[in-house]
């Protein structure tokens, strides 16, 4: 399995064959506050790299996720309903949010840690 | 960190949730330096005072503090504030975004023999509120301070001017100390309650546990285009005590009644209705939300709107836009929680 990849909006995502696993970062959920909801899709749906695919909802905003791959729908974190809060305990790992089956390949605009960190240093 | 009212001020310590939940079980200590504090002195200050506000300050004296608001001559609300009657005159404490539009209103109106000054920048004032604040201030001869009295004392070795009132629903108190000094008994008290969970809270938990307490947040729940009826704030207009700014306005809205009204909604864990949401009544608009965050302590979303008087009574549903789609909102009695302070008659502004 590759290491982390990111997107602009803020997603994170790790790839192994064709399984992608989708959470938001670190810096995305401190920015947020604490969460305590999330509108997620189920199994099943078709998603287009950039399409909107739920909301995460904080004491101070409402936030849309990004899809940042084609694929498929393959699991949805159930845990997340009853502990909203695991996205900002354990961003990377308790806190995923969605599996997707690729279709086809990866999205040429996505970034390696250092290049998401470097773009996020200019956000704080 | 965000920008309120042109102060820097944090949304958050660590957590909103943690300082929430500190705030209603133990104690939470607020720094609340960015609200304007004035002082007015002078053997007119009581008169002029009277003139501009609409609560009565004869119905107390001195050592008491006493929640007002301060309206045009359409009875719209400037702002709302709280008088504290001191040894020496009054200390008045304003909110941040209003500070220089409410020195500049006071100036306008003050007679010669007032004076009165700006002293926002050279006092701090912080809060510790929680039902165990009084156990865990680290002050003496401060227990029987009633609730909305206030006097000089001292806390942590430190001379300050303390009130028990506060902006969340709990006992508490408001300690006024000269800013210079204000980091040592900030760090005295929270050292005096790190190991009972006594936790500094930033303005979210500010923000959710006054709202529990359904006490209304200026620029959001109210404005000058709101008069005290709509705000639900009439028990603080004392029309026959004498001649004040907006007076004649309000004997004739109260006569009328008024044209919108205050309701409390409640929703489903992750439907928060925010600032502007419209609400509906059987498809039909009624009004607006005014203030809603999520409910950590109830374990719900809750909000405050402003909607046509009589339009939506306790125990109704209605309609409440949530992220582009309607959502079902319960209507129900405010407060949304009765905390510990000590009169529910009384609420507390700080």
């Amino acid at each position: 399995m590759a290491g982390r990849l990111y997107t602009k909006s803020h997603e994170w995502l790790t790839v192994d064959g064709k399984s992608v696993t989708v959470g938001i970062t670190d810096f995305a959920q401190s920015q947020l506050g604490d969460v305590v909801f999330l509108e997620l899709p189920k199994a099943g749906r078709k998603l287009d790299a950039g399409e909107t695919f739920g909301v995460v909802e904080s004491v101070k905003a409402a936030s849309d996720l990004y899809s940042p791959v084609s694929g498929r729908v393959s699991a949805v974190n159930e845990q997340l309903a009853g502990k909203p809060e695991l996205i900002n305990s354990d961003p990377y790992g308790d806190g995923w949010i969605l599996k997707l089956e690729l279709a086809g390949d990866l999205p040429t605009d996505l970034m390696d840690e250092a290049a998401y960190k470097k773009s996020t240093e200019s956000q704080t | 960190m965000v920008d309120f009212g042109g102060w820097e001020l944090p949304q958050q310590y660590t957590s909103i949730r943690e300082e929430h939940i500190a705030v209603r079980k133990v104690a939470g200590l607020f720094d609340i330096s960015h609200m304007g504090r004035f002082q007015v002195t002078g053997e007119a200050g009581l008169a002029f005072l009277q003139s501009l506000l609409t609560n009565d300050l004869s119905r107390i004296g001195r050592g008491r503090a006493q929640y007002n608001l301060m309206c045009n001559d359409h009875g719209g609300i400037l702002d709302d504030l709280v008088v504290y009657w001191g040894d020496d005159g009054f200390t008045v404490v304003v909110n941040a975004a209003n500070r220089e539009r409410d020195l500049e209103w006071m100036r306008s109106h003050a007679p010669s023999s007032v004076e009165l000054e700006d002293r926002t920048f050279e006092l701090a004032l912080i809060a510790l509120q929680g039902p165990r604040a009084q156990e865990l201030l680290p002050a003496k001869g401060l227990d029987d301070l009633p609730y909305f009295g206030c006097r000089p004392g001292e806390v942590a070795g430190v001379s300050a001017f303390v009130s028990r009132t506060g902006y969340t629903g709990e006992d508490g108190f408001e300690i006024f100390v000269s800013a210079d000094l204000v980091g040592e008994v900030w760090d005295a008290i929270l050292k005096n309650g790190a190991g009972q969970g006594v936790l500094p809270a930033g303005l979210g938990a500010r923000d959710a546990t006054r709202l529990e307490a359904a006490l209304r947040l200026y620029g959001n729940d109210m404005d000058d285009n709101v008069n005290p009826y709509e705000a639900g704030l009439g028990w603080t207009v004392r029309l026959d005590k004498g001649e004040f700014i907006g007076r004649d306005s309000l004997r004739r809205i109260k006569r009328d009644g008024p044209a919108r009204t205050l309701v409390g909604l409640t929703t489903a864990p992750g439907d928060i209705a925010r600032h502007g949401a419209a609400v509906r009544r059987h498809d039909r608009v009624v009004g607006s939300v005014t203030s809603g965050t999520h409910s950590f302590f109830l374990g719900h979303p809750i909000a405050l709107a402003l909607v046509e008087a009589a339009s939506l009574r306790v125990g109704e549903t209605a309609g409440v836009d949530v992220r582009g789609r309607q959502a079902s909102a319960e209507v129900v009695q405010l407060p949304f929680y009765r905390g510990s302070a000590r009169s529910a008659a009384a609420p507390a502004k700080s």
